[in-house]
Order: structure tokens, then sequence, then C-alpha cells
């Protein structure tokens, strides 16, 4: 957080620019985004973001946290996606303590984190296009996400914050109703993509506000660290579903969608296609779903079976042992990256060999695309900022922290 | 790995390969050289992620910790530079990876560590005129510091 003085050096008095001063309490800056631009008449002549509105210290606050109380923590960054960062974080954790994760868990981690992908696309297409103008795309794209919500609240208990996935697996076994209802959606979600192209991908305005504008060539988003849709938007192929693999994603088959335009039409086309690619592969985990356990063979990091500990003495004393000292981890450090919703998701753990992790930095997509908006709107017309930020589709949750 | 060694062993002070992940230990004043290195000759091509470790109060206190791709070979590899408590800087590496800026920015707001020669190395998260800098292991979690 900055003040204004210092982040523009020159004198508006001096020369014909102006400064003007775009949130943190603007409606189309997705939260507290705060940008600093300067003004040539229409033109953007400098744009500089101001963040840090909504840093809470969770890095610190997980250094006073036990390992698996650190799972709650990772909701709250990215509040679109938490299970995107529930996954990275326990991937993280579970390679520095060397678990197997059984199949089961693994698949029903990838079909949530692909519904997680949707339900956040979703999110950004509707107020995308209600930064536009388009109010009625907001309206149909939360119907479908709100069938996710309760999804979600019926294999977590929780709508957001759900904190499923725990190291060495599942919290529980999902209930029996909950694959069918999974079904149910993705059979219907293709003709409701249908319906949001039909009101967008041929109308007239919304064509004309987004092709040509925000755009970004391949070398400058390599150099700016832009991951995720925006840099395949650029011309860049590379999905790390695809070419790093994490929790079983080599078993499923899927297209990665990449586009040469790099401007914020074709951001859009590709967010849309990879939803269609997303309910595809939560078909392939419901054809494929895997029999078994849902939790790790571990008993001093797993908490034992509901069932167990009402008469096993040794489920009772490891239940005890990891509510109230945790589970020790050996000492390491691990770097675990997943393709979330906005790109390259990042987990580095150190462990010093105690219950609670001596350092967790989350490398956040949003914190380093963000640095790609001053290259996408300087010497464009103020109206299309708002279009680009709608485009790299930034949570200001996981930017500040 | 190799080409680091063949270009200059003095700058190079140890290496890792722990849980299938190769760090590298690098003197600080070869880290832009370094990064330049492997991005123009062996193939290291995407900058993931920069941040720090405070290893108080032991020293070197500071761990300045980059997280380099490969997309090419498919590879990541970590590059690492020890810093101690009293002279915590060193050079900034982004002339070579523009991607660095925020990152420096945070690392030096919330540890104090200073990247020499960063075109505009301020306080990113938190308050301009915060006092003290908040991830540092003597900063308390609660309370009064």
């Amino acid at each position: 957080m900055g003040h204004m003085v210092a982040t523009i050096a020159s004198d508006p008095a001096q020369d014909r620019t102006m400064i003007l001063n775009m949130g943190p309490q603007h409606p189309s800056t997705h939260g507290v985004l705060r940008l600093i631009l300067e003004i040539d008449g229409e033109t953007v002549v400098r744009l500089v973001p101001d963040i840090g509105f909504l840093h809470t210290g969770i890095e610190k606050t997980a250094e006073a946290k036990f390992y698996q109380q650190v799972v709650v923590l990772t909701d709250r960054i990215d509040y679109l996606c938490p299970m995107t960062n529930n996954l990275c974080y326990v991937l993280a954790v579970e390679k520095l303590l060397g678990l197997d994760i059984p199949p089961r868990a693994q698949w029903i981690r990838v079909m949530l984190n692909e519904l997680q992908r949707i339900s956040s696309h979703l999110v950004w297409l509707g107020t995308h296009a209600l930064d536009i103008g388009a109010m009625s795309v907001f309206l149909y794209c939360f119907r479908e996400r709100e069938e996710l919500l309760r999804i979600y609240e019926l294999v977590s208990g929780q709508r957001m914050m759900t904190s499923y996935f725990r190291v060495g697996g599942l919290a529980l076994e999902p209930p029996l109703n909950f694959f069918p209802r999974v079904k149910k959606f993705a059979d219907i979600f293709p003709e409701k993509v249908d319906e949001y192209e039909g009101l967008l991908t041929g109308n007239r305005i919304w064509i004309d506000r987004l092709k040509g504008v925000g755009h970004l060539n391949a070398d400058d988003a390599i150099a700016l660290g832009v991951t995720g849709p925006t840099l395949r938007a650029s011309g860049v192929d590379w999905d790390l579903r695809r070419d790093m693999p994490y929790s079983g994603y080599e078993n499923f088959k899927f297209k990665v969608p990449v586009s040469k335009d790099g401007d914020v039409w074709a951001r859009y086309v590709l967010r849309v296609q990879e939803m269609r690619e997303s309910i595809a592969m939560v078909q392939q985990a419901l054809a494929g779903m895997p029999e078994g356990p849902v939790k790790a063979e571990a008993p001093k990091v797993v908490l034992p079976e509901r069932e167990k500990m009402k008469t096993q003495m040794e489920a009772l004393i490891y239940h005890f042992k990891i509510v109230t000292e945790g589970f020790t981890v050996p000492k390491g450090e691990v770097y675990q990256a997943i393709e979330s919703p906005r790109g390259e998701m990042g987990y580095y753990v150190v462990s010093d060999g105690t219950a609670k992790p001596y350092r967790v930095h989350m490398r956040s997509p949003s914190y380093v695309n963000l640095q790609a908006l001053s290259k996408m709107c300087e010497g464009r017309l103020i109206a299309d900022v708002v279009a680009a930020i709608g485009s790299i589709d930034i949570v200001l949750g996981e930017i500040d922290r | 790995m190799g080409s680091l060694l063949n270009w200059n062993s003095a700058a190079v002070q140890g290496a890792a390969f722990d849980r299938n992940e190769l760090s590298v230990y690098i003197d600080r004043a070869y880290i832009r050289e370094a990064c330049a290195l492997l991005k123009s000759k062996a193939g290291v091509d995407f900058f993931s992620d920069l941040t720090c470790v405070d290893w108080h109060p032991s020293e070197p206190r500071f761990e300045v910790v980059y997280q380099l791709l490969s997309r090419g070979r498919k590879e990541r590899v970590r590059l690492k530079v020890k810093l101690m408590g009293d002279d915590a800087s060193l050079e900034t590496i982004t002339g070579v990876w523009p991607a660095a800026d925020f990152f420096e920015r945070e690392i030096y707001d919330l540890f104090g560590v200073r990247f020499l020669g960063h075109p505009n190395l301020r306080r990113i998260l938190m308050p301009e005129d915060w006092d003290g800098h908040p991830m540092r292991k003597d900063y308390p979690v609660e309370g009064y510091r």
C-alpha cells in the first residue's frame, strides 16, 4: 500500500497528464484492487497497481499452526477455488512426509478440482460480463454456481471454506447422493455453456469491447511470469495438469485450449473452452471412479475413523495425539505447483522437523499475473482497463494473502 | 547444474537433491549472472517463485529462494542465496526476469532484505509507514512488539 505521491513521480501540473485513482472501492476492480492511472485525455499513459488492502498475514499465521490446521487457512487465500488451494498445500505436505494417497481419494480430488475450476470460471464470466455491461449473464452463471456450492456443501458441510482435503486423503467418504448429483450437474452443464455463449459469443457489443483489447504477446507473458489461461491465450502451450501431472491427472484425457491472439477475447474463448474440458473430465472421473479407502494408511498423520475410536484404544490415542500435539514432518523443503483456475499455484513448505511448518510461502497466480496489467493497458483507452482487469481474473485474497 | 559449474565454480557453494527437487546454493555476488546464464544457456525459461526464509537466530540468517522452471525439460531448479543478518542485501534479478519485481518488493517489505538495483523497492503489502518487517522470526505473531 503506497501513497500516490510516491508512486507517480512526475508532477501532473507540469504537463498535460492527469492522475486518476481507481479503487479500492470500485465495483469492477474485483475486490480491493487500487489502480493509479496517469491519463492523457482518454489514453492511459501509466498504470500502477497498489495492493495490500487485504493483507492478513496468512503466511505468518501458518507458522504458528499445526500442519493440519494450516489447511483451514489455505481456504481463505483464493476463496473462489478453496479446494484447489487445499490440494496444493496437502500435496506439498504429503511430499514432505512421503505419503501415498489411495487412488479413490486422488480421483475425488481431481473431480472436485475440476468442479472448482468451473465454479471459479463462472464467477469470472459473470463478473466480467457485468463489468462490460451485460447484466443477465451474471444471473445465469450464478444459477449454476449455486448448484456447485450446494454440491460442495453436500460433500464437505461448507459452501465456500470447505477444508475437505486433508493431509493423507479426504476428510470423509462422500455421502451416497453425492455422485448422482454431480452426474446430474455434469449432464446438463454443457447446455448451460451453450446458453452463455448464445448470450455473448455472437453479441456485437461484446465482440467490439473484447477483440483487440488488452493485448499481451508470448514473450512478455513469459518474462512477466504470467501463467494459466492468460498465458495460454498468448500462444504458450503450457498446462501443469498435462505437463507436470500431479494427483493422478495423468489418468485423464483432456485438451489444453491455446490461442495465439493474446487479447481479452482470446482469454474469454479459452476459459469457456476450459469449462467444457473440465466437465468432460468430471464425466471421466465419475465413469472410472475407483473403489477403496479415501485416507492413507498412516495412523500418526490421518485422523482415525469415528467408529474405530469407539472400539479401539490405539485409534483413540492417535486421535488425541494428532489433535493436541499435531504430527511431526521430517526436515526438508518442497515446492509443489498445481494448475489453479488462474494459473500456477505454488506452495513452498519448509519443515524443521517439528509439528508446525517453519515456513509456508504461497506463489499465487493472481499476484504475478497482475504485473502484466500495465503492459496490457498502457497506451490504450481508459475504458479498456476494466475489460483487461476482468480478463486476467484476479482474486485479491490470494494477491494480498 | 553442469552448466553452472562449468561457468564459474566459485559461484556454486553446494547442491542438494532431496525429494526429487534440486537445490543449488549460489554465492550472493553471482545470483543475477547465474539466473541469466540458466536462462540463456540451460533452457531454464520460466521464473516461478521467489521467497525468503528467516533462520533466526542462526547465521547466515536469511535464505533467499528462487524457483525456476525449464518448460522444455519439465524440470524445476531451486537456487538459494544465504545472507548474513547484518548485511541482508543482494543484487536484483528484475533485469533478467521482470516477473521478480513484485516478489522482491514483497521480500523487502516482509523480511527487510534489500535488492540492490531494483527499480522501485518500496513496501508492497504493508502500509508505507509501517515499522518493522513482519515475516521475520523475531517479530511476534500476536501482541505487542
